[in-house]
């Protein structure tokens, strides 16, 4: 299933080609070419902040350091882990970020519009071949569109809003082929969780790229769901080539795309540190169990742990096509007495394209409750906190203790679908069962 | 940068930054967060560690969140060095940012907890007084000795600024 390039470097053959992200970096940097181990510094095309990491971290340092951003018509704001206040706290840190982008005349500011990688997705604002960094690990969202975007911790983004560069150590890429069509109810999200069991969650050094006849099948929600979980692979980034559907996404987003967009591709001879092929037809949905994203397998080895809370939200797992799947299964159907379902979608612009096509409204006549737009209890900063030992089924990307509360909650990932039928049926459940069944036949 | 002694506090693979800075205290003081700094997985760990002390780990310490508060945290208790098989790569960054001592360590499962370390940070020595083991390790990263040396990225950054001034 893998070609793993073992052999000493005297012994391979001098690769001639280079992989998309080296091409991009190798832009960035000012250079003809770099490689795999090189140390170099590039330009910064696009900071994304947010009000976690952003503004009320990097405003002090700004005013220590007594200088102003290098470009404020690089940086984008959004306001997604505090919102909406619910305490003093909440509510001064928000402030702050308005302040911050008014002090600065930062012309690009999203407050309270969605969660910031959805966001800059719907606005077309991450294009193939920028070199883009943001102050949040899901930041490798942005390389579902062609270009090399990655994150960092507030004090490094304090020194590429300062000086607009940042250094790299040029990553090896590992590139992950699917070919074939997912079978019902199996989709991206479960693609990732058994990567994070394949692949391990300790990829630093790497850029996972994704390709083959299923992900060029995919939507760009579906390809960003591959890129931000990335982040659980530990990657440096994850990112797909791009083509005419990433094209078509950033037009429809009211922006053009470089007329050279698509040069940004991996050449066929491009050197990869590994190269795995999986088969999308024969995967079954799966589930990761407390407390790594790694520890995940097929749905049914799950089967019948008893859920209090299912939990649609996130970056990964709240956009229109994630709360249409869930949709799909609870259509005519009601979350089971004793278990909660609860849906924060990713962004504004989700809630009005999922009430005008009726998805949000089987949604809740299937007992969902809804939250508002934002990174919520994902990482236990919004509504949905999870209690003392309360197991949790979610559609979010991290299940490390205490993430979305309490240290003795227990957090299962998986896909929305996976997530919907465990809270019609009370219990973790396969969806495909009940999306081959019609509503109301289901012994539940 | 000078040698740094301290005990050592042992953790295995995979020890995240929801543990070193859980989410429920993102608001709170950093004297908050602190006091709950690694308590999903050893409670004593903030009561008891003391300034100078030593955090020795598995694999993929740090794994997850762009969070500055985990490294932030561990700093505010006075760890004076991180010794990892290997690191989440936000952290690491995030760690030589705030000028934490940060070694990969690939012996790191042969420090027993409580050990008495004593390390260079820059030559990549770590002597462990306990068991009278001495070993050499890869120092740290030599494009970043100049923001380590200045003691971490923002007084480097005043550094590079005042130059800027001054030129």
């Amino acid at each position: 299933m893998s070609r793993n390039d073992g052999a000493p470097n005297w012994l391979r053959r001098m690769p001639t080609g280079y992989h998309i992200a080296q091409k991009i970096i190798a832009r960035a940097a000012g250079r003809d070419a770099v490689m795999p181990g090189e140390i170099v510094t590039c330009s910064v095309d696009l900071a994304l902040l947010l009000d976690s990491g952003g503004p009320r971290r990097i405003w002090p340092r700004l005013i220590e350091l007594g200088v102003g951003v290098w470009d404020p018509d690089k940086i984008v704001v959004v306001t997604d882990h505090f919102t909406p206040a619910v305490d003093a706290e909440s509510a001064a840190i928000l402030k702050l970020t308005r302040d911050f982008v008014r002090e600065f005349a930062i012309p690009r500011f999203f407050d309270m519009q969605g969660i910031g990688h959805v966001v800059l997705a719907e606005n077309g604002l991450v294009q193939p071949g920028m070199f883009a960094c943001g102050g949040d690990s899901h930041s490798s969202n942005g390389g579902a569109f062609g270009c090399y975007m990655a994150g960092f911790g507030a004090i490094e983004m304090t020194g590429v809003v300062v000086t607009g560069e940042i250094w790299l150590q040029v990553p090896r890429a590992v590139r992950v082929n699917w070919s074939g069509a997912f079978g019902a109810g199996v989709a991206a999200k479960d693609v990732m969780l058994l990567l994070c069991r394949e692949l391990g969650i300790d990829n630093a050094h790497h850029v996972i790229e994704f390709g083959g006849d299923t992900v060029a099948a995919m939507s760009m929600n579906e390809r960003t769901t591959l890129t931000n979980m990335a982040a659980e692979l530990g990657a440096e980034t994850g990112i797909v080539e791009p083509d005419e559907t990433t094209l078509a996404a950033i037009r429809a987003a009211g922006q053009e795309p470089a007329a050279d967009a698509l040069r940004w591709r991996s050449d066929a001879d491009a050197d990869y540190a590994a190269v795995h092929a999986f088969d999308a037809a024969a995967l079954a949905p799966q589930v990761a169990a407390p407390h790594s994203p790694a520890n995940s397998g097929p749905v049914d080895s799950f089967a019948d742990v008893p859920v209090d809370q299912a939990y649609i939200g996130a970056c990964v797992g709240a956009k229109l096509s994630d709360l249409r799947m869930a949709a799909a299964v609870l259509r005519g159907r009601r979350v089971a007495a004793g278990t909660r379902l609860m849906v924060a979608p990713a962004s504004q612009r989700v809630i009005r394209e999922a009430t005008a096509d009726g998805t949000l409204q089987t949604l809740v006549d299937a007992g969902a409750y809804l939250l508002p737009t934002g990174c919520g209890a994902c990482a236990a900063l919004g509504a949905g906190i999870l209690a003392e030992d309360e197991v949790c089924i979610s559609s979010t990307n991290r299940n490390f203790r205490g993430r979305m509360g309490a240290n003795s909650a227990s957090v299962y990932l998986g896909s929305p679908y996976t997530v919907a039928a465990s809270a019609v049926a009370g219990r973790i459940a396969d969806p495909r069962e009940m999306l081959s069944q019609e509503p109301g036949s289901d012994p539940a | 940068m000078t040698q740094i002694g301290g005990a050592a506090w042992v953790f295995g693979d995979g020890v995240d930054t929801d543990v070193m800075a859980p989410g429920l205290y993102f608001k709170a003081s950093m004297d908050v967060m602190a006091r709950h700094c690694m308590e999903a997985i050893d409670p004593e760990f903030a009561a008891r560690i003391v300034p100078g002390d030593i955090v020795v780990a598995g694999r993929n310490f740090g794994v997850g969140s762009a969070r500055e508060q985990a490294p932030m945290a561990l700093q505010h208790l006075g760890v004076g060095a991180i010794l990892a098989e290997s690191y989440g790569r936000i952290f690491y960054r995030n760690a030589l940012n705030f000028g934490i001592p940060t070694l990969v360590f690939p012996q790191a499962g042969e420090i027993a907890a409580g050990d008495r370390l004593c390390i260079d940070p820059l030559a990549g020595r770590i002597e462990n007084r306990t068991q009278a083991r001495t070993y050499t390790v890869a120092g740290l990263p030599e494009h970043l000795l100049a923001m380590i040396a200045a003691g971490g990225l923002m007084p480097y950054l005043k550094q590079r600024i005042a130059a800027r001034g001054a030129s």
